[in-house]
């Protein structure tokens, strides 16, 4: 196809992945038809807010809208569903039955909530990841509501942070030994413990949750050692789950999200891309296997490289270079505390080296650096932002090092 | 081309400093600051910043 005007691009998922692809669509000259279909009733929004502010209260629904250009000449799909696609036609199909054609498929349909796989009647339980979510929990949390947090990933320490300031009584159970365990190693998972016990936040931490009962005494999180945990309120913060489903039936990987090149063409499709917390793309920066990534900054990366690859595609013009290598970035706001992270701190949690601050001191900054082989791969701070660029610049100088001895 | 960024909105995330050096910086306070008004070559990476921001506080004005 050269004549791109006459092209259609649906983008699937109106959250910050598919808002930026249709941006940067419309900058690198794609004036064709934008469809932009999205499963919720509101134009894209930002999330972070929806543990924090809006949560608390503090900002409402309008406060988290994003600025659309009234120059995007979007036409907007909301509050339907995708169902499924037919990739060798050309084809999605709506949750209403309609069915779309396009020459360019965006696939920005995101995460869902991970639920936990365990018995027990739903009411009272919550998970956190859209508006609805968000605003439904928050009508539930004030002083004194015992609640009862399942995970100590960010997003369970963020609502827990959030519901202790408003007065609830916070429990979280989880079956690390420190919060955040996994993804920032022991030591900061210490600080960050350290940092929420001194505000009242409770930790049952070594334990797995096996069902929810309701007895004579209410509602009880039941625990796989037989400790019971009463609530009123529950919030399961488990992790995520690819909202990939609707892609079945096309020969896809799908085993983590939707597998891409760095190009992120999904199966080497020239009209198909993924962007996003759904899209699992190799990164130049860090090599090894392609992964997903859930960081702030990483729709926004995926969304300008997913876009000039379909541009390419639909006017038959050159591909850029297969090279990708976004430095991933996100911050979580925890009471006072601001956690900052760049580059690939998961890579590097055996090797956690203090950069600056004390282990032992969690009210004061700290910055910790993580290294494989011997290499700085992320850095995990609470300092002030500047301080983060040296260490950034650091992350970059060590990859690209990296890059040249990779044949 | 101008930029305008709000400052009641800015939470120094600085994530416009790596996208856009030419244009943000952070200064000895920890505070962003920034070129009102810079060259039309810094375009791409003036929208970048505005995309990136966290917080939305970035404006291209012209």
């Amino acid at each position: 196809m050269t004549d791109a005007t006459a092209a259609r691009v649906v983008v699937v998922g109106a959250g910050l992945g598919g808002l930026r692809t249709a941006e940067q669509l419309r900058a690198k000259g794609f004036r064709g038809e934008l469809v932009i279909v999205g499963d919720e009733e509101h134009r894209p929004y930002t999330r972070p807010p929806l543990s924090k502010e809006l949560l608390a209260g503090t900002m409402s629904p309008p406060d988290v809208a994003f600025d659309v250009r009234a120059d995007l000449g979007a036409h907007w799909r909301l509050g339907t569903g995708v169902a499924a696609a037919r990739l060798d036609e050309r084809v999605v199909v709506l949750e209403d039955g309609e069915e779309l054609g396009y020459d360019g498929l965006v696939i920005a349909t995101g995460v869902r909530p991970r639920r936990l796989p365990v018995p027990g009647p739903e009411a009272d339980r919550f998970t956190l990841r859209n508006l609805a979510h968000s605003l439904a929990l928050r009508r539930r949390l004030r002083a004194g509501v015992r609640l009862c947090v399942i995970g100590a990933g960010f997003i369970g320490c963020e609502v827990a942070a959030t519901a202790r300031r408003l007065g609830a009584e916070v429990t979280v159970i989880a079956p690390e030994s420190v919060p955040m365990e996994r993804p920032l190693g022991r030591e900061f998972g210490g600080v960050l413990r350290e940092l929420h016990e001194s505000r009242g936040v409770r930790f049952m931490l070594g334990h797995e949750v096996s069902a929810f009962e309701a007895g004579s005494a209410g509602r009880e999180v039941v625990l796989s050692d037989g400790c019971r945990v009463p609530f009123d309120v529950a919030v399961e913060a488990v992790g995520s789950v690819p909202a990939v489903e609707w892609l079945a039936g096309n020969g896809l990987d799908l085993s983590d999200g939707v597998a891409c090149d760095g190009r992120l063409r999904v199966q080497g499709r020239r009209e198909v891309v993924a962007v996003g917390d759904v899209a699992r793309f190799p990164n130049a920066l860090f090599g090894g296997p392609a992964s997903r990534v859930e960081h702030w900054n990483i729709p926004v990366e995926t969304a300008r490289r997913a876009a000039a690859t379909l541009v390419a595609g639909l006017t038959g013009s050159e591909q850029e270079p297969a090279h990708f290598g976004p430095l991933p970035a996100f911050w979580s706001n925890q009471f006072d505390t601001r956690l900052q992270s760049y580059g690939a701190p998961w890579l590097g949690a055996a090797d956690v080296r203090l950069l600056d601050g004390d282990w032992t001191r969690a009210a004061e900054p700290i910055m910790a650096g993580y290294h494989r082989d011997g290499e700085l791969v992320g850095v995990v701070g609470t300092a002030p932002p500047r301080s983060f660029i040296p260490h950034r610049t650091a992350i970059l100088a060590a990859a690209k090092k990296t890059m040249r001895r990779t044949p | 081309m101008k930029i305008e960024v709000d400052y009641d909105l800015c939470e120094n995330h600085a994530q416009c400093v790596f996208a856009a050096p030419d244009a943000f910086r952070m200064n000895a306070s920890d505070e962003l600051e920034f070129d009102a008004e810079v060259d039309d070559s810094l375009r791409e990476d003036v929208q970048s910043a505005a995309d990136a921001c966290p917080v939305q506080a970035i404006r291209i004005t012209g």
